[in-house]
């Protein structure tokens, strides 16, 4: 695994700490946690709101609201739209808010740009 | 709404036999040649564990669908939402969210920041030896719960699907089915079984997407006409409801949020999902891989509730029960009810391939742990060049293959969806607050890593021994004896909270400081990507 050790050489020389302390890395540390943080309590509460409404609002969630559809039911299915919609939502906020940063405090430790796949293609400079 | 429900009748379903065993010999023969060929390429450690790093996010999150819509998602929820009718669908809704977790929380930094197993990136920062044992322990334990119940359900499936009832029967197919996942992962590595699971995922997904459109035509692609279909036949609206099953009484309605918790807390824990994250070459394929199977899973998720409700409605909760395998023929029977024979053959070949790959990857990942995490970090101490590794790695395939043949021979008859729902509890409580502290929290230590591991699943496994699943009950796994004083029988609501507690105790009260240049540098790799391995080149 040659490949590998190479690898290791070349961040071996980096100092971690200095990059840590940096405003743009801070940046991006603060970005990431501001969307995570808040979504996962969010979509957690959500969804144990839910299992305690089906264990404790046996009754509310039986109304029918349309046909032999229930409340029950359609907040169910409101748990699948939400989840999408997370997913989506966490997917665009990391294009726009999250990749830059992470490629250029990249770019500047390693010095290599990278191809759409993530390899590196040596010797080109940005 | 009127309808004739033909009777299924059980007897029936011998003759096809021979064409189920056709189909699955068709499944066994194509796949073996994909193995075959996807091996040729399999030199290094990082080809054996993680597929070069070759696959794309589109791929891999197939796989993981593959992974992850195991016997207990289709048989078993299936079967669920057929007899208890809304507390069955409760279960997949767990099942789907749980990922918001991996998404937000957990598949890139993981892979920015590991290489082959979670034991990687739980010890990066801490003292490597005493956090890798743990984290390969609770990976062993894990795998081995979830694989005791993939082989359990072999078991029963075959009762129905092949027509063979006695004991011995059951127990050479069992035999049959561990051999043959022996050999994908010996020959194929996790390329050969990350293939597998890409094509069973396909079909799976197809099947259930043929049968639930069937479904909705019947009732004029109207789900009201379907639910009052199901209503009708049961006899008892309440299968519209929450409750049927765990509204019984108090105790069970805090076992269903103990239940709740283990699910979505669980999965972003459970390393052989963890670990197709390093098949990716980069965080944003592993972030892509769980978007796309996010999708998959919810949609496959939707089709459940529509075969449930219509194995309610067309086969009936009584004609599933009394049919061997119970439970978990709703949907083998909903199949034949529909399209005949062929159908049925064509999604008992496709439950087998489940079973089948879902082992494989449990399989490669224990053994990954141990031959990565135990024999090369511990007994070698890191001196064991990658060829010896990969070479324990593969007898450590055969013994635990040999295992899960032995104990899914003695498991053979326990309820599926239940062990799957213990191993998720385990996995939380084991490996998620080591997780989330190690990559968020600056001041976590060795100790608080080592109280939470063992803590989280010593508690995890006492409570489920003294939980009326092992005795105590008629459905017990020993129903003579009765030691059950814990009444829940998911541990997950007392064993969760108590390992994210001994995490923090443990750190807390550490006298020793971690090194805090590590804690940088996987701070800042697990963010960017920095030095994390890409795809390997052939």
């Amino acid at each position: 695994m040659g490949h590998e050790a190479q690898e290791t050489d070349a961040t071996a020389a980096v100092d971690f700490k200095e990059v840590q302390s940096t405003p743009r890395f801070q940046e991006l540390r603060k970005r990431h946690r501001s969307f995570v943080f808040p979504m996962a309590i969010a979509f957690l509460l959500w969804y144990f709101a839910y299992v305690l409404l089906a264990d404790y609002a046996v009754g509310f969630m039986s109304i029918k609201v349309w046909g032999n559809i229930n409340v029950g039911l359609i907040m169910g299915l409101a748990q699948f739209v939400t989840t999408f919609a997370i997913t989506g939502w966490y997917v665009s906020y990391s294009n726009r808010k999250l990749d830059p940063i992470a490629a250029e405090i990249r770019h500047e430790i390693e010095g290599h740009e990278f191809d759409k796949h993530g390899n590196q293609i040596s010797g080109v400079e940005k | 709404m009127t309808f004739m429900v033909p009777a299924v009748n059980v007897a029936d379903l011998k003759e096809t036999t021979l064409l189920n065993m056709g189909i699955f010999a068709l499944f066994v023969a194509i796949t073996m040649i994909i193995v075959i060929k996807a091996s040729k390429n399999n030199k290094t450690a990082a080809d054996y564990y993680a597929a070069g790093r070759s696959f794309t996010g589109s791929q891999n999150g197939t796989a993981i669908a593959g992974d992850y819509l195991s016997a207990a998602s289709f048989l078993g929820i299936t079967g669920a939402i057929a007899i208890n009718g809304y507390d069955g669908f409760m279960y997949s809704i767990g099942f789907l969210v749980a990922w918001l977790v991996a998404l937000l929380l957990v598949a890139e930094l993981l892979r920015n920041t590991g290489k082959f197993t979670m034991a990687d990136v739980l010890s990066f920062r801490l003292k490597q030896r005493p956090v890798r044992i743990a984290a390969a322990i609770s990976t062993l334990v894990v795998c081995f719960f979830y694989l005791l119940a993939q082989m359990a359900g072999a078991g029963t499936l075959i009762s129905l699907l092949l027509g063979i009832s006695d004991w011995g029967g059951q127990a050479l197919v069992i035999v049959v089915v561990g051999a043959l996942m022996i050999m994908y992962v010996l020959i194929g590595g996790m390329k050969g079984t990350t293939w597998v699971q890409i094509i069973k995922a396909v079909l799976l997904i197809a099947g259930a997407a043929v049968m639930t459109f069937w479904v909705l035509a019947i009732y004029g692609f109207n789900l009201s006409d379907l639910l009052g279909g199901a209503v009708e036949t049961s006899g008892n609206p309440n299968i519209l409801n929450p409750g049927l099953q765990y509204g019984k009484s108090e105790v069970s309605k805090i076992d269903f949020m103990s239940l709740g918790l283990a699910l979505v807390l669980g999965t972003a824990a459970l390393p052989h999902v963890l670990m197709r994250f390093y098949t990716v070459p980069t965080a944003k394929e592993a972030r892509k891989s769980v978007v796309w199977s996010i999708w998959l899973i919810g949609l496959f998720y939707l089709f459940t509730l529509v075969l449930g409700f219509g194995a309610a409605a067309l086969v009936g909760a009584d004609t599933i029960k009394g049919a061997p395998g119970g439970v978990n023929s709703a949907a083998p029977l909903l199949a034949f009810h529909l399209g005949g024979p062929l159908l049925l053959g064509f999604i008992s070949a496709v439950a087998f391939a489940t079973i089948l790959a879902v082992v494989a990857g449990l399989t490669i990942t224990a053994a990954a742990s141990f031959a990565h995490d135990i024999y090369a970090s511990v007994i070698a101490k890191g001196k064991a060049d990658a060829a010896t590794e990969v070479k324990v790695a593969r007898r450590t395939v055969v013994v635990i293959g040999l295992l899960a043949i032995v104990g899914g021979i003695f498991a053979n008859g326990q309820n599926v969806a239940f062990l799957v729902a213990l191993a998720f509890a385990v996995a939380a409580s084991a490996n998620l607050p080591t997780i989330v502290y190690s990559l968020y929290w600056r001041k976590f230590t060795t100790q608080g890593a080592i109280w939470s591991m063992y803590g989280g699943l010593g508690s995890a496994i006492i409570l489920i021994a003294l939980s009326p699943v092992v005795s105590g009950a008629k459905t017990s796994m020993i129903p003579g004896a009765n030691f059950a004083i814990f009444p829940l029988s998911n541990p997950g609501i007392v064993s969760i909270p108590l390992a994210f507690l001994l995490g923090w105790l443990g750190s807390v009260l550490d006298k020793r400081l971690e090194d805090t240049t590590k804690q940088a540098e996987m701070e800042v790799r697990s963010l960017t990507g920095v030095g994390a391995e890409k795809a390997t080149d052939h």
